[in-house]
């Protein structure tokens, strides 16, 4: 996830103090890993040092950290450039799941029984994602969507191998 | 082999219904091969597995539907499968609810007429009936349908019709088969927050057959069938 890109997209709604992007980022995006105070500064810094941000004077009586940020145009046509682009299909092509299942059947294990294992625990997790869409918050939701949809697709993979399995390991055997 | 789970319930006491070594098949299509399935009272089960391999015919033993060729369904310490089929259907009409993939409502009758059915059936007035009905209008989010012809609905409309038909009468047990099968996600996720909503309100037990991993998140846990058997995916006990 592109931190700088977030903070910035925040401070494109108002000029705002680095505490309250902080809270913004944290109670949107962080999903239990709360942004450092020291990053969201040096963040900060850098996207003044590259005139997205213009940094206000700090307020009297406050601490060091009670200054405000405003956008800069520079830093606008970004977010709204950054938030037109599509990423990058990532079809996920080297993750674990698959290179356990290869191995597996290379040597001579029962790849069903990690494949079992493997979609008692996606479907575990789906139910805690489940859980979390009945708090009522529209924003938890489609988080908890984006990840439900994500299991389901492994979990079509690991019933589609598990019809498989018998061909693949002739195949990886040879 | 599945069976050790099926007894730890028992003893655990709470069974709102299980079936034992059930057995079927049809002509010569085997079905069900000494399937075991144990469900608590207000448990919510997903029945899981591939198209064919036997959750409906599964459904339909515990149900009372159909009849096992051998094996027992205990419900409330009775045999289902040992009754005569008058009594099977009383208990059906009195204990049980239903929700099939396609809502199979009365297209002649009104929404609020189909959801009062299970009612009427039950002996409870008409007009009680239809005003218990048409409380659940809301919660559906079907307020003013309440007199549409349930063939005028659409198919997302018309299944949270059957939904509250099958719900109305507070089950001790809901069967559902596949009742997201003909929706888009966003129907499937509004029948599947409702079924579950009330059915924990009521404490009703559920049993749902479904094919889809995200509608199984909704359940308190889930078994797969493979071959007629069912195979618990609870953690192994050693
Ligand atoms: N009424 C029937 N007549 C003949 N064969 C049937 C009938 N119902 C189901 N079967 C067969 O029994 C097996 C299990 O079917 P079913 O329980 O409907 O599976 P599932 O619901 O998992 O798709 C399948 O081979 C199916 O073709
Ligand atoms: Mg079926």
């Amino acid at each position: 996830m592109s931190v700088p890109m977030a903070l910035l997209g925040l401070l494109d709604r108002e000029p705002s103090h680095g505490y309250d992007l902080k809270h913004d980022y944290d109670a949107y995006f962080a999903r239990g890993r709360p942004l450092p105070f020291g990053q969201v500064y040096a963040t900060l810094a850098r996207l003044a040092r590259d005139g997205k941000a213009i940094v206000g004077e700090a307020e009297p009586g406050a601490g060091p950290d009670r200054k405000r940020y405003t956008i800069t145009e520079t830093g606008k046509s970004e977010v709204e450039a950054w938030l037109a682009e599509p990423i990058p299909a990532e079809p996920y092509l080297q993750t674990d799941l698959f290179v356990k299942v290869v191995l597996s059947l290379m040597l001579g294990r029962r790849a069903e029984e990690y494949l079992d294992a493997q979609r008692a625990a996606h479907l575990r997790r789906m139910r805690e994602l489940t859980e979390l869409k009945q708090r009522d918050s529209l924003v938890d939701t489609l988080l908890a969507d984006h990840g439900l949809f994500h299991l389901e697709a492994d979990l079509r993979w690991i019933d589609l191998t598990e019809a498989r399995l018998a061909a693949l390991a002739e195949e990886v055997a040879s | 082999m599945t069976g050790a789970n099926g007894s730890s319930l028992v003893q655990a006491g709470g069974v709102a219904i299980e079936g034992r070594n059930l057995v079927l098949s049809f002509g010569e299509t085997p079905a069900l091969q000494g399937a075991d399935l144990c469900v608590k009272r207000g448990e919510i089960v997903a029945v899981m597995g591939p198209s064919g391999s036997g959750k409906s015919t599964l459904l339909y033993c515990l149900a009372g539907i159909l009849v096992p060729d051998s094996g027992e369904v205990y419900f409330d310490g009775q045999r289902l499968d040992a009754m005569r089929e008058a009594e099977r259907s009383r208990l059906r009409r009195d204990r049980f609810g239903f929700v099939f993939q396609f809502g199979q409502l009365v297209p002649e009758l009104t929404a609020e007429e189909n959801v009062a059915l299970p009612l009427l059936l039950r002996g409870t007035h008409r007009e009680e009936a239809l005003r218990e009905a048409r409380s659940w209008f809301e919660q559906l989010e079907l307020e003013g349908m309440e007199r549409h012809r349930t063939g005028e609905m659409s198919g997302g409309q018309s299944q949270r019709v059957a939904l509250a038909r099958g719900l109305v009468a507070h089950p001790d047990v809901l069967f559902a088969d596949e009742p997201t099968g003909s929706l888009d996600s966003m129907n499937g996720e509004l029948v599947m927050g409702l079924l579950t909503r009330v059915a924990r309100q009521q404490g009703s037990t559920v049993i749902l057959v479904t094919h889809e991993p995200r509608v199984a998140a909704y359940a308190d846990r889930e078994v797969i069938v493979r071959d007629g058997r069912v195979s618990s995916m609870a953690p192994v006990m050693q």
